[in-house]
């Protein structure tokens, strides 16, 4: 079972507001889908190598050639506060 | 231009251009015309003209979530309303440099996530057979637009399902490649591990001729391989020595109209020479439970990105950067993906990754190994692609996990990395019902020629009022 507490504790890792009926609602769902993914643990996967990846590639490298990447003014365009050289926020704060 | 190109394939119509019955402008000039009359909510964006030049095929309709340099790319989401990114993604400049072109962007479910196409942030889309019905989803309105004649054929993702669920609810022929076939390079991300790009199209030639361009490694794409030998058109018309292993037919949520074709066509299988049996993949009925841990977990890393800052409208706060991060998200999310948000930063928050992540990853193996156990004793692995038929608009909303379980027989394929075609193979209460077929990892030349002889057998001609 996911509490209220736990439900403002990942929202707050995740950078998620979330008013307090939405907390409510969410602990309730969060709990009903993990119930359902805890079957899972009716499996024996003591010997199971976890997957890593599902096609057999290891360290794909390729040459280290410079080539031109996004102009900044480009970068910046969709940005909804830019200055001429970056992207405006405010103030980091204390949290 | 008249109605003569809404019956033919895309292959046909471009065997048109290059005889030049139909030049390549006029028939994007009919696709522009049919993609604008679209009243279902399949499209969120359509070309205004063509390119200068028209390309050698009829254009193609493009999820929403492939990054096109230029053109409105939203994943569907609010909170990338109004991007136009300054490049385009490789799958689509691959079809770009064969000479087909972007005819438009489709409406699909928030960042592709759903079964339904009802968690849009622009709205939901209707199934063409059924309005009151749901296309499926992710790739809802790519699956829409084809089967309601507003595309000749169409591209869309597939994470844990959405390129064959929808194709199978709405009529249409969509497939699932190998991971790593098609690069993802500009493809904006949902569970990386998982998504592919794939066809959506009127039939199995089609499909071949878009996996063909698609494919390929990509140097901006570390995970792409390319298909080696690329992809021939299937041809076979005969299943003779080929072993299908049927799976899934004992699940008490398969509908007994949905069972009953799905068993038709088997005999068709034999009919063409090939043998049916039945086979075990004991921890698929698992598959659920680990993709919504691993999906979920995957997508919580890729949306941090979502933030005010550097795309997409910024919340107005009142506050330090964490409340504008905050409250941006609060409102630019929809709430499936604020859900799959939190289970995922749940599942890797310490003290539990190892329970949820880490188990998942396991549960994954064991599916892969269920596959090549399979593969050991058959050529392909069928189902049904959908335990049931488009359902109505609404009826799964308020039950996440109910949405979730649409995907019971689609989920495994991207979990162990296989591909998989669903193919339409009748009609149950007036709806059509999808057949799946997978294989093993780069066997897509064989899944197309098993769908290509199948497809002529089953002979599905049923459309929609278009």
């Amino acid at each position: 079972m996911i509490d209220r507490d736990q439900v403002l504790h990942v929202a707050k890792l995740a950078r998620l507001q979330l008013s307090d009926e939405e907390v409510d609602r969410m602990a309730g769902e969060l709990s009903k889908i993990l119930e359902h993914v805890e079957t899972m643990n009716e499996l024996d996967l003591e010997e199971v190598e976890p997957t890593s990846h599902v096609v057999d590639l290891t360290n794909v490298l390729r040459d280290d050639v410079p080539r031109p990447s996004l102009p900044r003014e480009v970068a910046l365009e969709q940005a909804p506060d830019a200055t001429e050289s970056g992207f405006r926020v405010p103030t980091p704060g204390a949290s | 231009m008249s109605d003569e190109l809404l019956s033919l394939t895309a292959a046909e119509q471009a065997r048109r251009i290059e005889s030049g019955e139909v030049s390549a402008a006029e028939a994007f000039d009919y696709w522009r015309g049919r993609a604008a009359s679209d009243d279902l909510g399949a499209y969120l964006w359509v070309a205004d003209e063509a390119p200068g030049d028209a390309g050698s095929f009829p254009p193609i309709a493009v999820k929403d979530l492939f990054c096109v340099k230029g053109v409105p790319s939203m994943a569907g989401s609010r909170i990338l309303e109004g991007y136009r990114p300054p490049y385009t993604a490789t799958s689509v400049e691959n079809l770009q440099n064969a000479g087909i072109q972007v005819l438009g962007k489709t409406n699909q479910d928030e960042f592709a996530m759903g079964s339904s196409n009802e968690n849009s942030g622009f709205g939901p889309v209707q199934n063409p057979w059924d309005r009151t019905r749901v296309p499926g989803g992710s790739s809802g309105g790519s699956a829409a637009a084809v089967a309601a004649g507003t595309a000749p054929w169409a591209i869309g993702t597939d994470t844990g399902g959405s390129i064959r669920q929808p194709a199978s609810l709405c009529g249409i022929v969509g497939m699932k490649p190998t991971y790593g076939a098609v690069s993802r390079y500009g493809m904006i991300a949902f569970a990386s591990s998982l998504d592919q790009c794939g066809p959506l199209t009127r039939d199995v030639t089609d499909a071949a001729i878009l996996l063909s361009h698609l494919q390929g490694r990509d140097p901006c794409d570390s995970t792409s391989l390319g298909i080696e030998g690329g992809v021939a058109l299937p041809t076979a018309e005969r299943l003779d020595g080929l072993r299908f292993g049927i799976w899934g037919m004992e699940e008490p949520g398969l509908e007994p109209g949905v069972a009953e074709q799905v068993r038709a066509t088997l005999a068709k299988i034999e009919e063409l020479g090939g043998s049916v049996e039945p086979i075990e993949l004991p921890n698929a009925g698992h598959g659920i439970a680990a993709y919504y841990v691993i999906a979920p977990a995957e997508a919580s890393a890729n949306l941090a990105r979502y933030d005010g800052v550097r795309y997409g409208p910024r919340a107005a706060a009142n506050g330090d950067l964490t409340a504008l991060y905050e409250e941006t998200r609060h409102d630019g999310f929809g709430e499936e993906v604020r859900r799959r948000i939190m289970i995922g930063t749940y599942a890797l928050s310490s003290g539990y990754y190892e329970a949820y992540y880490g188990t998942a990853q396991k549960v994954r193996t064991r599916i892969a190994q269920d596959f090549a156990a399979a593969f050991e004793k058959v050529d392909f692995v069928v189902s049904p692609t959908s335990a049931t038929v488009a359902f109505k608009l609404g009826e799964r909303t308020q039950d996440p996990l109910a949405m979730y379980l649409s995907d019971y027989y689609t989920v495994p394929m991207p979990l162990a990395g296989i591909p998989a075609i669903s193919i339409p193979c009748g009609l149950s209460e007036g709806l059509p019902v999808g057949f799946q077929i997978a294989g093993p990892a780069f066997s897509e030349a064989r899944i197309l020629d098993a769908a290509h002889a199948l497809e002529k057998e089953i002979a599905f001609d049923g459309v929609p009022v278009r």
